[in-house]
């Protein structure tokens, strides 16, 4: 019965003159995320943004793709009504109500808009008319003006519109409109979390992963490809970089203590993950490093690590607890796909007890080791890095 | 150059296996139940592949039933005469080195009171035969052994514990998982004494998707499928002609020249095992002294140091296929029941992969896969695990 959907936005409301620019990109994400649906209009009127569906479509589907856009606070289906005489109007008022609700014993109250000031009745004098009529007609409603079971809304702009659903948003900034961020990504758990978290405020994503072949599988890379894609259906398209870490892994194995070796590992990931968020105007690092979880994410581990990049580091989940990343990871979807058991390139030569309370001064001196190779190997690693465009 | 040496995960098909199959697609697509003569005509590959395998098993043709594969085999073989069967007894028996398409259908049975024995194997993959004659009672309904082990190449005296099962208790049926063997072994069940025989057609350069099962006249099998009556009322479902087609084409091939194939597959595999010498700390598992007990495509080599996904995937790098201990587990990263069966030492349970070689194998093949583990495993080997 609907042929539109009423997008309404929250933050995006009070940023002044930018406020254009933020509703372009809102409008240009929905229609991204409609884009595999089917198709529709997405226009912007009026500091409302309407999604019009000229040809048949799948509702819940529409609805779903329209819940992954950031800077959407809520999702109303609409009817349209294009005669606003007011008898052809509170007919149509009526027939959706007769078609929406069954049963008609509720308590309601109609709200009215008219951002056409010229209509002959102001709001409240469309609520009052409007709740009459629809009291003669449905006998068994009732008003209830301060707790209404349902609102009905009414607004008359060049064409009216009827709506009482009101479906949540998932809240945020659109895509595009925060700059740019290199999200590490893992075939974990966390960072695709943390890589949702940060695309909410509006941050588009790059993404590194580091492949270690032969000790993971093209199928652990592929299972980061599938992350990526399922993350992007948030974020919008994601440039995943992939690189080769094989040679820096075993050249770190062979020359430095073997209880440093995650630490030493990391934080050549993220220098690495710096230059290419440098060399593709990235502007920070997202990691989804959470406080305490493993030996390499104690406050010591992460200082040692953090210590290499100047670069801006975000860890949305910093303060998470597992089970609230989970929370998080199962409602994106992203869940099912990171527990499946591939072997990740940080768990590979991991040792029994690896040192959780690294000082930095030794860390440094340990990597003195790799003084001769190392910038070489990381300068290969770059040059033969593969990039992956994935939507 | 690459070497595929995972045939015992699964064949290429052979070309004319696929000639037969598009045919089947495209030209002769109707559904073998239709009355006109699109349907007859369907009908007619269905007939000459039951021909064919008929022939080569040496049973009737009424005795065959087309299936999905090698699982949907096995588990009508087991929940179908344990069903059928179960007011004779409660007791099945089978070995600690099946595959889980005999495991899992039998640990379902235990729900329904079935009383399931496993018996232990050797070394070399050998059941325990004094074991068997023990285990059998008045209410040993089934006996389930299989021919060729997947993962080790154990091949077990079928005819002998054939016997032992009838002399002990002549109501016993006895299936033979034999999706490892046909196409390696000719196998004759009725002279055998096997009451029901798996087969698989991805196996033998047929078709994934097909399947055979033999069940000898008059033993009593109840359907696990239920529908359209076809097959008999055994196996409803639409004929899968194409795959029926390629299964039938794909056996007639395998068994065209059958010695001279079989001859190569040992020449193969002696030349492997030979070659293994030039490789420091290797174990072949379940090795004997006479390569012809154990069956001619399967080679099961433990690389101490090494993990086997890890060598997997370094000589995946190269073109090299291969298995790390038995392909259809192997996506869930858990130890090798037959390997800790036949005693594999828990160092090398990890470290193990398998080989194996179809009929259109080559020694060069061989050699690049050598030549490939020679240049591999001493550089693994220099990173250790801890």
């Amino acid at each position: 019965m609907f042929k539109a959907f009423l997008i309404k936005y929250a933050e995006i409301g009070i940023k002044g003159k930018n406020r254009y620019i933020f509703e372009n990109a809102l409008r240009d994400q929905i229609k991204y995320a409609l884009k595999e649906v089917g198709n529709f209009n997405v226009i912007k009127e009026q500091g409302r943004i309407f999604v019009e569906c000229p040809e048949s479509y799948d509702y819940d589907e529409t609805v779903d793709a329209i819940k992954r856009v950031f800077g959407v606070a809520s999702i109303c289906p609409v009817v349209q009504i294009d005669d606003c005489e007011w008898d052809p109007l509170a007919k149509a008022v009526g027939d959706y109500v007769e078609q929406m609700y069954k049963d008609k014993s509720f308590t309601f109250k109609v709200e009215a808009k008219r951002a056409d000031k010229r209509y002959p009745f102001t709001s409240p004098e469309i609520c009052m008319k409007m709740g009459e009529y629809l009291l003669d007609r449905f006998p068994n409603m009732k008003v209830d003006v301060h707790n209404p079971e349902v609102k009905i809304n009414v607004e008359i702009r060049t064409k009216g519109y009827v709506y009482s659903l009101i479906i949540p948003g998932p809240g945020g900034m659109p895509v595009g409109t925060n700059g740019k961020a290199m999200l590490l990504l893992s075939g974990g758990i966390d960072s695709p979390v943390a890589g949702y978290m940060v695309a909410k405020r509006g941050v588009s994503l790059e993404a590194t992963y580091f492949h270690a072949p032969p000790y993971t599988s093209e199928r652990a890379k592929q299972k980061v490809v599938d992350l990526a894609r399922i993350v992007s259906r948030y974020s919008g398209p994601i440039k995943l970089h992939v690189i080769n870490f094989t040679d820096i892994q075993l050249y770190i194995y062979e020359k430095c203590p073997h209880d440093e070796l995650t630490i030493i590992m990391r934080r050549y990931m993220m220098k690495i993950a710096e230059q290419i968020a440098n060399d593709n105007g990235a502007l920070a690092l997202v990691t989804g490093e959470s406080i305490g979880q493993v030996a390499s994410q104690t406050l010591q581990s992460l200082n040692a690590t953090n210590s290499v990049c100047t670069m801006p580091v975000f860890r949305p989940v910093i303060g998470f607890d597992k089970q609230d990343i989970v929370d998080v990871a199962e409602k994106i979807d992203t869940y099912e796909t990171s527990i499946l058991p591939f072997e990740d390139c940080c768990t590979i030569f991991v040792a029994k007890h690896p040192v959780t309370k690294p000082s930095l001064k030794a860390i440094e001196r340990s990597e003195r080791n790799l003084e001769e190779q190392i910038e070489e190997l990381v300068k290969v690693a770059l040059d033969t890095k593969e990039t992956i465009l994935v939507d | 150059m690459e070497a595929y040496l995972d045939n015992a995960a699964t064949t290429q098909v052979f070309d004319s296996v696929k000639d037969i199959m598009i045919k089947t697609l495209r030209e002769d697509y109707g559904n073998p139940s239709s009355m006109h003569s699109k349907g007859m005509k369907a009908e007619q590959y269905i007939k000459e592949s039951k021909q064919i395998i008929a022939k080569n098993l040496k049973v009737d043709e009424k005795e065959i039933i087309f299936t999905s594969g090698g699982t949907e085999s096995n588990n009508q073989a087991l929940i179908g005469t344990a069903f059928a069967n179960k007011r004779a007894g409660n007791h099945i028996i089978t070995t600690r080195i099946e595959h889980p398409s005999v495991y899992n259908p039998l640990i379902y049975l235990e729900d329904f009171g079935f009383r399931i024995t496993y018996l232990n194997v050797d070394n070399k993959g050998k059941i325990d035969i004094e074991q068997l004659k023990n285990e059998i009672t008045d209410e040993t309904i089934l006996v389930s052994v299989m021919y060729v082990n997947n993962e080790i190449g154990a091949v077990q005296e079928i005819e002998q514990i054939s016997n032992i099962i009838k002399e002990a208790n002549k109501n016993t049926l006895f299936h033979v998982d034999a999706i490892q063997a046909f196409g390696k072994y000719l196998i004759y069940p009725k002279r055998l004494g096997i009451d029901l025989l798996s087969i698989s057609g991805h196996k033998i350069h047929g078709p994934k998707g097909s399947g055979i099962l033999f069940v000898r006249d008059k033993v009593k099998v109840k359907p696990i499928l239920f529908g359209g009556d076809q097959q008999k009322g055994l196996r409803s479902g639409t004929e899968n002609v194409p795959a029926i087609a390629g299964l039938g084409q794909a056996v007639f091939e395998i068994y065209n020249n059958h010695e001279q194939k079989i001859n190569h597959l040992y020449e193969l595999k002696q030349y492997f095992i030979d070659r293994m010498k030039e490789i420091e700390e290797v174990t072949i598992n379940g090795l004997d002294d006479n390569i012809k007990s154990t069956a001619p495509h399967i080679i099961s080599v433990s690389f101490a140091g090494i993990r086997s996904e890890v060598l997997l995937h370094a000589l995946e790098e190269k073109n090299v296929y291969v298995s790390a201990g038995s392909a259809c587990s192997s996506n869930h990263p858990s130890l090798s029941g037959t390997l800790i069966a036949i005693g594999v030492k828990k160092e090398l349970l990890d470290s193990t992969i398998r080989f194996s070689f179809s009929v259109n194998t080559t020694r060069e093949e061989i050699d690049y896969a050598v030549s490939a583990l020679n240049e591999i495993i001493p550089l693994l080997r220099k990173y250790r695990r801890h």
